[in-house]
């Protein structure tokens, strides 16, 4: 297999509260041997708020962020759900709407860029299951996640609008996603099957609309738990920021006891590829889940 | 290869009436290529049991009655093939009611909440109209493609009873009604847009309580895409003055701190932006939390100042910021 080579944007979120999540990625990726670039010039994507302040600013920032994976030549790849969606979104409006590409190039034109269209967009775990492939995968478990049941929790923005998303996640179907499920599997996980997995976490709206973000995250946790999950394991950090460091509340308000570690994707993957514990970054969990690691050692 | 397909429907059966649970019947069926949910539908009612009872009219995509869900899928039971269906989820389908709270009968719901949502947000023009006019109201095709598909709505309730926030809070307008107040507001006949814009900015039953989860755009046979207009109806509020600085007009706004000073959105700070000073002593436990995991750290050694750390090429951003920033708050 040829090299992988991707662009990394990396998102806020990575470069401030979850920082295990990059350096998982990163030891991931060198392990599996795959190239990243930092894209270290990328914004903000908005997070799904900044357009509904202000849509065609957004549209532009996004824009401005493509075109340097554009400058690479690679593919642009995410570690977060939301700013796969908000790339996405400005990609296909960009490359669907001449008169809006034209609008946001000459705004990008006066910082010297144009936003072209050529570079793809996709989240590091659709780069693992359809380009590195899970057979590759299979071939480098050095920790077998066997004694682990784990409920793969997809996140909203990687498999809605599925119009949107289907060249870029493999044609996942969002009424029944497999990816996770798949990728638990080829670590020799133990996949748990649950209503929620597919549903939101309610974090967008954690500061407006508390008590409907708390029963979001809340029902799709209890499920897990109940369907006998060890941890959870999610693409989105966002969704990891709802359901580990809310646990707390989440509990009070649906009157029920949750304790359940959520893991970032990459996390999983690294614990069995054998990565150091340091680079997994475990202890940077509210809800504790050091205890991950050892049990796999 | 034959053109049918041995499915086993599983269908969700409930009489308000006389029944204490709800419980479900299967029947197992063999399906043709093109026959449609609504052909199974009819099926069960006339081959197996006459009792079954579920909604529909026009069998042909506009009328909105024959919504049900599918394991788990948003669909019009008269436009979706079977067998796509069996493609998508293998040959033992679930047939659902939209909403299994609100049943009457088997597939049929009371979409009293629907309607009456539906209701508030006037969906309809509203203008002073000269009942003899010289001549007809024209508008222009810019002034049409406004309405975007808005217009193709048919009210089957498919977004609406797929809304996750719609099921836990009951004020919530919900994306139908979304649609609509959009489609109404952005005519340039009618002239209570300001009236539906306030009303759809209210927090409880606003657009601001949508959780972003897409099941809206996902669920519409219609493809209307119910999350992009409420995506307008926000900027509208923000162009039409009628948006008031809160917690969730902030928190939308405030992006644009961090991403001024770092080309990041500042976590710390859009927090505090967000809830104010003192709204944030409801987050302090939270915080603590965090900051015990590792989770908030700062790169200028004072925790929440500077804590960010600045991308390349940051005057970029913040001259795009200058030059294309359109609302304000
Ligand atoms: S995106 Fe918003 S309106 Fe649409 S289904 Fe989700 S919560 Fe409801
Ligand atoms: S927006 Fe689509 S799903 Fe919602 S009521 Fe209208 S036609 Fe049905
Ligand atoms: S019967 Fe009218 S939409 Fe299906």
């Amino acid at each position: 297999m040829s090299k992988l080579k991707y662009a990394l944007f990396t998102g806020c979120t990575a470069k401030q509260s979850t920082p295990e999540l990059l350096s998982s990625t990163l030891a991931v990726a060198q392990k599996l041997g795959i190239e990243i670039t930092i894209l270290e010039e990328a914004s903000c994507c908005g997070a799904s708020h900044l357009q509904d302040f202000d849509e065609f600013l957004a549209h532009v920032l996004n824009a401005r962020n493509i075109c340097y994976a554009e400058k690479l030549g690679l593919t642009m790849i995410t570690i977060c759900n939301t700013c796969q969606l908000n790339s996405a979104m400005t990609k296909h409006a960009l490359d669907t709407d001449p008169e809006l590409k034209a609008r946001v190039n000459e705004k990008l034109a006066e910082v010297g860029l144009e936003y072209k269209g050529t570079s793809e967009i996709k989240h590091f775990l659709y780069c693992l299951i359809d380009e590195y492939g899970l057979e590759n995968i299979k071939e480098k478990v050095k920790v077998p996640l066997s004694h682990f049941n784990i409920a793969p929790f997809y996140g909203c923005h990687n498999i809605r609008p599925s119009e949107l998303h289907h060249n870029a996640n493999g044609g996942e179907n969002p009424y029944n996603p497999t990816s996770l499920d798949q990728l638990i599997e080829a670590l020799e996980g133990n996949p748990v099957n649950y209503d929620h997995k597919n549903k939101c976490c309610g974090f967008h709206v954690e500061l407006q609309a508390n008590h409907t973000s708390e029963v979001l995250a809340g029902n799709a946790m209890v499920d897990a738990i109940d369907n006998n999950a060890d941890l959870m394991v999610t693409p989105c950090p966002l969704c990891h920021l709802k359901m580990d460091t809310y646990q707390d509340d989440i509990g009070h308000v649906i009157g029920r006891d949750v304790e359940l570690p959520v893991l970032h994707m990459p996390q999983m993957v690294a614990l069995a590829l054998g990565c150091t514990e340091k680079e997994i970054g475990l202890n940077f969990h509210v809800q504790k889940a050091t205890h991950l690691y050892s049990e796999t050692a | 290869m034959s053109d049918t397909r041995k499915v086993t429907l599983k269908t969700f059966r409930f009489n308000a009436e006389t029944d204490y649970l709800p419980y479900y019947k299967h029947y197992e069926l063999e399906v043709g290529k093109d026959e449609l949910m609504l052909d199974l539908l009819n099926r069960i009612k006339w081959e197996h049991d006459g009792s079954f009872s579920y909604r529909r009219s026009c069998r042909h995509g506009i009328c909105g009655a024959c919504g049900i869900k599918v394991n788990g899928k948003a669909t019009l039971a008269c436009k979706q093939n079977a067998l796509e269906l069996v493609e998508l989820f293998g040959d033992e389908l679930l047939i659902e009611p939209q909403s299994k709270k609100r049943v009457v009968k088997d597939m049929i719901i009371d979409k009293k909440d629907f309607w009456d949502k539906h209701a508030e947000v006037k969906p309809y023009v509203v203008a002073e109209i000269d009942p003899h006019p010289e001549h007809e109201t024209k508008q222009s095709i810019e002034e049409f493609n406004k309405f975007l598909d808005a217009d193709l709505c048919i009210q089957c309730g498919s977004c609406h009873y797929a809304c996750p926030a719609v099921e836990v809070n009951e004020d919530f307008l919900g994306p139908a009604a979304f649609t609509a107040a959009y489609r109404f507001t952005v005519d340039t006949r009618d002239e209570a847009g300001k009236e539906r814009l306030e009303l759809t900015s209210q927090m409880g039953p606003g657009v601001w309580d949508c959780v972003k989860c897409y099941e809206c755009a996902e669920a519409c046979p219609k493809e209307i895409n119910p999350i992009e207009k409420i995506t307008k109806l926000h900027n509208m509020q923000f162009e039409q003055g009628v948006a008031v600085p809160n917690v969730a007009t902030r928190h939308a706004e405030g992006f644009l701190r961090g991403m001024k000073k770092y080309g990041l959105l500042d976590e710390a700070d859009i927090v505090s932006y967000s809830e104010g000073y003192l709204g944030m002593y409801k987050h302090l436990k939270t915080a603590l939390k965090m900051l015990k995991a590792g989770k908030i750290h700062w790169h200028s050694g004072v925790p929440f100042i500077n804590s960010v750390p600045k991308i390349k090429h940051l005057d970029e951003v913040q001259k795009l910021i200058k030059i294309s920033q359109t609302n304000k708050l």
